[in-house]
């Protein structure tokens, strides 16, 4: 790469490399700036830096396994990541998942989608300088992990639920923790809400930053609140209903000028959404099994393994990975954090999938980001590639 | 669904003939199989007729289906009526050159990349056809069947012991 570049004017512009380490972009991300001034004439965009191969990594492992792998994309809202996999082989299998069941992932979905926005929409503000709305909200983020702790006892790559349904039901203890969760949890957004939505910097920062309009945004495929900013109201919730979200009541925000102060807001107002959701969930909860009766894919109580051989069996079949499926073609989408997340699977009937292919929603529409920030000035650039929530892990799969 | 598989199928016969090899459902997809040299064209009759939105793309290996070893793979999806149709097509390991349609779908230039990064596609036209995820001095394309993750000697998982 050379260092400068003349043009028509006969001006120099000076190159930046932005990253791939750098403390502003939040994840591995390198971006070869052509500046004038302070002002960015072009980019480029060089990912992979976190690949980890995880297409073919999946056609290795038995179905169970992948859950894992799928923990690590949008590790921000991993347990959406890891109920969208569920559904995909329930599909290919053709397994009905009891209602509980899908509430029970409903509820949990949405808290990751909070977790999700949280992140995304502090990390905004922390861009324009008000760290103090980071803080505070972080402690949120914290009380939804501590509910991931309390149903599966991880945190951050959760590997929650399991093909068929959840590992088990939630407790007293977790039901309780959803309750005061969806009661304080708005009193905090609101509060956060007051001190950056309309503070002076913050408008002037974000408003006009980082725009693309509906008709870009669709040619890019975006999807999820970045397409929705832009004012097209697709959500995979409402298209495609999976896991019974179309008992639940809930609006689709969406916004006008698709720039940094509407991607914003959007995910402001999917949080209140989700907040809804849950209630209605949790209100509404079914009684019923938490799984689906397929024991070739759910493992049974341990207490049965030990003392039945029929348990003992499955039990070996699924821990080695030797439980056949049928052949078939799938592909199931679920609206993930940043858009819609979808599974596009190959079974050959063996123990692993033929072939596995992930839409990931920010590796598909971060290209539209070297188009989004040409002629505006670098701090704005960092600022777009905030508000754009794009995830490295799931950006390099 | 089905009524929609049959709906486009007679649509792209219609304008297409034996360009259509075959059309089916895949659980809940239509899925249409078409001949290699008019997949563009295709793809831009379907995007003028409503399929304005391209969800995914990518490259299949089979390097059993002698005469065939590759597909693609192409979902569109109508965002005004809520449909989705998958469209597929095989060609031979001799002749793996594509057509690109980055100039139908901006969104295209990454998924043709990785396609190319992973098995190798050329696909014709593209702006920039270069490795994507990983780095540009790799000389193979990895997701291809030849490259198997386990270790070659390992003979410990194979099927023969597990009575299969």
């Amino acid at each position: 790469m050379e260092t400068t570049t003349p043009s028509v004017e006969n001006k120099e512009y000076s190159t930046l490399n932005l990253g791939p380490t750098h403390p502003a972009t939040h994840g591995i991300f390198q971006n070869i700036l052509q500046m004038d001034g302070e002002i960015i004439m072009s980019a480029e965009s060089t990912i992979g830096y976190i690949h980890r191969a995880f297409e073919k990594l999946g056609e290795r492992r038995p179905y169970n396994q992948i859950t894992t792998l799928t923990d690590r994309m949008n590790y921000c809202s991993s347990p959406i990541n890891n109920m969208g996999w569920h559904m995909t082989v329930e599909k290919l299998i053709n397994c009905d998942v009891p209602k509980r069941a899908q509430y029970m992932r409903v509820i949990i979905m949405e808290l990751a989608r909070i977790a999700d926005h949280v992140i995304c929409n502090t990390v905004i503000a922390v861009d324009t300088g008000a760290l103090s709305g980071f803080l505070y909200m972080f402690q949120w983020r914290e009380k939804i992990y501590e509910i991931y702790e309390a149903v599966c006892g991880a945190r951050l790559t959760t590997n929650m639920g399991r093909i068929g349904g959840m590992e088990r039901d939630f407790s007293p203890e977790v039901i309780e923790k959803i309750r005061t969760f969806i009661k304080e949890f708005p009193v905090a957004l609101d509060e956060f809400d007051r001190l950056v939505t309309r503070n002076r910097i913050f408008v002037d920062r974000t408003v006009k930053a980082g725009p693309i309009s509906a008709e870009r945004a669709l040619e890019y495929s975006f999807s999820g609140p970045n397409l929705r900013a832009a004012g097209v109201d697709y959500d995979v919730r409402v298209m495609n209903p999976y896991s019974s979200y179309q008992d639940f009541d809930f609006k689709i925000p969406i916004g006008q000028n698709g720039d940094t102060y509407d991607r914003y807001m959007v995910r402001m107002d999917e949080m209140r959404e989700s907040i809804k959701i849950i209630k209605q969930a949790l209100e509404n909860l079914p009684e019923g099994n938490f799984h689906a009766d397929v024991p070739d894919f759910y493992l049974p109580p341990k207490e049965d393994v030990y003392s039945k051989m029929e348990a003992l069996i499955y039990h070996f079949k699924i821990v080695m990975g030797e439980t056949d499926v049928p052949k078939g073609e799938v592909y199931h989408c679920v609206e993930g954090g940043n858009g819609e997340l979808g599974f596009y699977l190959i079974s050959d009937g063996g123990r692993t999938p033929y072939r596995l292919h992930m839409r990931r929603p920010c590796f598909i529409y971060y290209q539209a980001y070297t188009e989004m920030i040409r002629g505006s000035m670098l701090s704005d650039a960092i600022l777009t590639m905030s508000s754009m929530n794009v995830i490295a892990g799931e950006l390099d799969a | 669904m089905s009524e929609l598989l049959e709906r486009l199928k007679e649509k792209v016969s219609n304008q297409f003939g034996e360009a259509l090899i075959e059309g089916h459902m895949d659980y809940d997809f239509p899925v249409l199989v078409v001949a290699k040299p008019k997949i563009k064209e295709i793809l831009a009759f379907l995007k003028s007729e409503g399929f304005t939105y391209l969800t995914t793309l990518c490259g299949i290996h089979f390097p059993d289906n002698v005469g065939a070893e590759f597909a693609m793979m192409y979902q569109l999806h109508s965002l005004e009526r809520n449909e989705r149709v998958r469209i597929k097509t095989f060609m031979s390991e001799k002749d793996i050159e594509m057509p690109t349609i980055t100039d139908l779908w901006a969104a295209a230039n990454w998924m043709e990349r990785e396609a190319f990064d992973f098995y190798g596609f050329k696909f014709k036209g593209h702006p920039n056809l270069k490795r994507i995820l990983n780095m540009d001095e790799m000389n193979y394309h990895p997701l291809r069947k030849e490259y198997p993750l386990e270790d070659a000697s390992r003979h410990d998982k194979e099927d023969k012991y597990f009575g299969r």
